[in-house]
């Protein structure tokens, strides 16, 4: 590979566009066949005349006596630092200005009704700080008095509850709580990318979703507290108390195994107003659009109530022009957030690739990374404990040679569902679902080291 | 004395110790809902048209409504895409027969229309009277709803100009809702017996870990000339780390050659004017530097950069409303704000609408 005139390892400059799109195909097809001295000679030829480093990391000299950085104390080592409580309530740092929720251009005409994306490509871990959680709204979000919110339980007649019931927020909270993390993620994450590449980065393929601790009450409980009649209430709605007042039927099946939770709690301090304040549906593992925020109502009812965002949106277009309605899991996915598309790579060498994995339908069991465009595999580490339902972190080593890769995650559930490539995906739903894509996500890492956004045959 | 306090005390601790082994007494936590509360909040229409309350509306009526509640947002015709994805268009009188719309297999139709997907009336009529208009959610009267649902109908073929819509025919107009047969619950998403789905996944990957597939072929990536549609992904990556983000400013392979200095927060949303502007809903229709419905407030303050009743004549114009300026197919309304916050705004804009 090249090397700059100083030794240093850093790549070159490579010229605007030396190797285009056929160009790296050929550069695949040579290395399969084994001829390196085809690479090179490519690389040499593009680079001949340049020497202008590709100054892009910090720069870590080790010329003359050291570091200036070291050799020099800076004034955070020989000064006063700042109080406590010069902030009652912290901030990031000001070097982490860029990592931040955006909007994507174009994609919705009003700001009220729209969508902002996590910034996934800045995460680490599973948690999503409570400021950078994604938002969406219908209407445009609130920040509601407490002490002025009620949360109504009834039935869709009369005799479907013994008891239809009122609570006010300190009532709720007196109730017996739990607290789980759990993925929440939109169903049209990743919905820009069902026929072609349309975004840039992991923010906006892959940013409607984030992972909190939730704290609440079993929605069951509550319906206990009523007297719901089980035999005859099948299905549950739920409705907030926005503009919108969105509605959404509830699966039965979730509340009954306690998972479905009233949540006034998001990492240890109170939901955020944009993720509902002061109270929000958790369902885990279902789409985003059924945890109701700003929730004002139960009702237990025998019939499925065909809402709006059950009719018109949040259906699925398949081939031949039915839509699936009322298609709630969100299926087993990965992406792969570091190294990720709109990055730029500083150097070769070590990498750790890292990336998030989930399923709603349980734990992720394993994560299998390709850096070679799908043809090999290798399972990649999951730190910490795969909790159900949950964000998983992965990571695996990498070193990077400099030559274009095509990195890939795929993950698979404790149920054994493992996650397709669009072609897979494809052959069975079309390309105009909107919703529900799960597809496996590639990046192609260019032998300048900027990353993009691709999809493979 | 102290003795009798102590059994006292332990009395109390014994009737605590009982409620909690009992566990699903919630004593003093919540209250019997009023007949009123119910009816207040429970406004629900299910497909059945269980909810549906009584009342009636005609299309002529629904015409008055929405020509002055619903048009400026959606078109006279139900058909503008401006604000939202377009009501009306794309079905058919043979889909009115059908109950399937015939255009939902065509991929070279653009978009997709609510009355292409709605298959229940139910809802419509529960939508239209939960969240609309978009900015005056729950302030249609009953017969309006009716009168509005109407008039979508009409503008859709489903119903005739003299048609009257009202709950004791509601079930006779869903028999006619284009893609009423246009949905399906045969799938594996629903995670419960409730619809009789699969409940097992419908694609399934490959576990192959070597020599899998062919050559990877690359079908799409994004095109050059959409390299910043989303800004400079230099400045949404974090400045230390294992990457940076390329300055999509410039080409390809260029792209981080300069590096990104770190900048301190500027959220663009601590403004007082610009906070102002969100509580008052001006941001439906203006964003701070992208042309949304109206001009953004940087373009507006290009335009009257140096007038000199610049402040007097933007209060004005934000509390009198106002078209024709931009050439844009709506005009501003009048704003209903007190003249201290629009003259707040209007300073701001002025001044060039800083951050």
């Amino acid at each position: 590979m090249i090397r700059d005139p100083n030794g240093s390892g850093r790549l070159l400059k490579a010229p605007e566009n030396f190797l285009d799109r056929e160009g790296i195909r050929r550069v695949f097809a040579e290395a399969k066949a084994g001829r390196r001295d085809f690479i090179r000679g490519a690389f040499a030829a593009a680079a001949a005349g340049l020497a202008t480093p590709l100054a892009t990391s910090q720069s870590n000299p080790v010329a003359g006596d050291g570091d200036p950085n070291i050799l020099t104390l800076p004034a955070h080592s020989r000064g006063l630092g700042q109080p406590v409580v010069t902030d009652g309530y912290g901030r990031p740092s000001r070097f982490e200005a860029n990592v931040q929720r955006r909007r994507s251009p174009g994609l919705t005409q009003t700001a009220q009704a729209s969508v902002s994306f996590a910034p996934l490509q800045s995460l680490f871990g599973i948690v999503t700080p409570s400021g950078l959680h994604f938002e969406r709204h219908h209407q445009g979000w609130w920040d509601i008095d407490p002490s002025k919110h009620r949360l109504m339980v009834n039935g869709s007649d009369e005799k479907m509850l013994r008891k239809p019931m009122v609570f006010t927020l300190d009532e709720i909270m007196r109730l017996p709580s739990v607290s789980r993390f759990h993925f929440i993620e939109c169903g049209a994450n990743t919905g820009m990318e069902w026929g072609n590449v349309a975004v840039p980065t992991c923010q906006y393929s892959h940013g409607m979703i984030s992972c909190s601790e939730f704290t609440g009450v079993p929605l069951k409980i509550l319906l206990d507290l009523c007297g719901a009649d089980w035999k005859r209430g099948r299905f549950v709605l739920a409705e907030g108390a926005d503009g919108s007042s969105m509605t959404r039927t509830i699966p039965r099946s979730l509340i009954d195994s306690g998972e479905v939770l009233v949540a006034y709690g998001q990492n240890g301090e109170m939901l955020r107003p944009e993720n509902g304040y002061p109270l929000r549906l958790v369902v885990p593992g279902v789409q985003g659009v059924s945890w109701v925020k700003y929730l004002r109502r139960i009702e237990l009812g025998d019939q499925p109530y065909g809402a709006k965002d059950e009719v018109i949106h949040y259906i699925d277009l398949m081939p031949g022009g039915l839509h699936r309605q009322y298609s709630s899991l969100q299926e087993v996915k990965s992406v792969v957030t570091t190294p990720s598309g709109g990055q730029v790579l500083l150097d070769k060498g070590y990498y750790n690739v890292s990336g998030l994995a989930w399923s709603g339908r349980g734990k992720v069991k394993k994560v299998d990374v390709s850096v070679d465009g799908g043809r090999n595999w290798r399972q990649a580490r999951l730190e910490g404990m795969a909790m159900s339902k949950c964000l998983t972190r992965f990571n695996i080593d990498w070193t990077w040679d400099g030559k274009p890769a095509l990195v890939m995650s795929r993950a698979t559930d404790e149920t054994g569902h493992v996650q397709s490539n669009y072609s897979q995906l494809r052959a069975v739903r079309g390309s105009r679902s909107i919703y529900h894509n799960n597809a496996i996500q590639t990046w192609l890492v260019e032998e300048s080291g900027e990353v993009r956004n691709v999809q493979l045959a | 004395m102290s003795s009798w306090r102590e059994l006292a005390v332990l009395a109390a601790l014994t009737v605590s110790g009982a409620s909690l082994a009992q566990g699903t007494v919630y004593d003093g936590i919540g209250r019997p809902a009023t007949a009123g509360e119910i009816a207040a909040w429970d406004i629900d229409v299910r497909p059945d048209f269980k909810g549906l309350p009584k009342g009636s509306g005609s299309v002529a009526r629904g015409q008055g409504v929405w020509e002055s509640k619903c048009a400026s947002c959606h078109g006279i015709f139900g058909e503008s895409g401006e604000v939202f994805n377009p009501l009306v268009g794309g079905t058919t009188q043979a889909d009115v027969e059908a109950g399937r719309v015939a255009r939902l297999t065509d991929s070279s139709f653009p978009g997709r229309t609510t009355l292409m997907k709605a298959a229940h009336l139910s809802t419509l009529w529960d939508y239209i009277n939960r969240a609309m208009p978009w900015d005056n959610p729950k302030s249609l009267a009953t017969e309006e709803v009716y009168a509005v649902t109407a008039y979508l109908l009409n503008l859709g073929g489903v119903v005739p100009d003299d048609f009257v819509l009202s709950d004791r025919n509601a079930a006779e107009v869903q028999q006619r809702m284009p893609n009423r047969k246009g949905l399906t619950t045969q799938h594996g998403l629903w995670p419960g017996p409730e619809f009789g789905g699969t409940g097992k996944p419908d694609v399934q990957g490959s576990g192959c870990m070597r020599n899998c597939g062919g050559e990877p072929r690359l079908a799409s990536s994004l095109p050059e000339f959409a390299r910043d549609a989303h800004g400079n992904l230099a400045d949404q990556n974090r400045t230390v780390g294992a990457q940076r983000g390329a300055d999509t400013t410039r080409p390809d392979a260029a792209a981080k050659s300069a590096p990104v200095p770190a900048r301190a927060a500027a959220n663009g949303t601590g403004n007082a004017a610009f906070a102002l502007t969100s509580s008052n809903a001006c941001t439906a229709c203006h964003s701070l530097d992208s042309k949304g419905l109206g001009p953004s407030f940087r373009q507006i303050a290009q335009k009257y950069a140096g007038r000199a009743d610049g402040v007097d004549y933007l209060t004005g114009k934000i509390r009198s409303g106002g078209g024709g300026v931009w050439g844009g197919a709506m005009a501003m309304p009048p704003q209903a704000l007190p003249e201290a916050d629009a003259r707040t705004i209007a300073a701001w804009l002025a001044a060039g609408a800083p951050k």
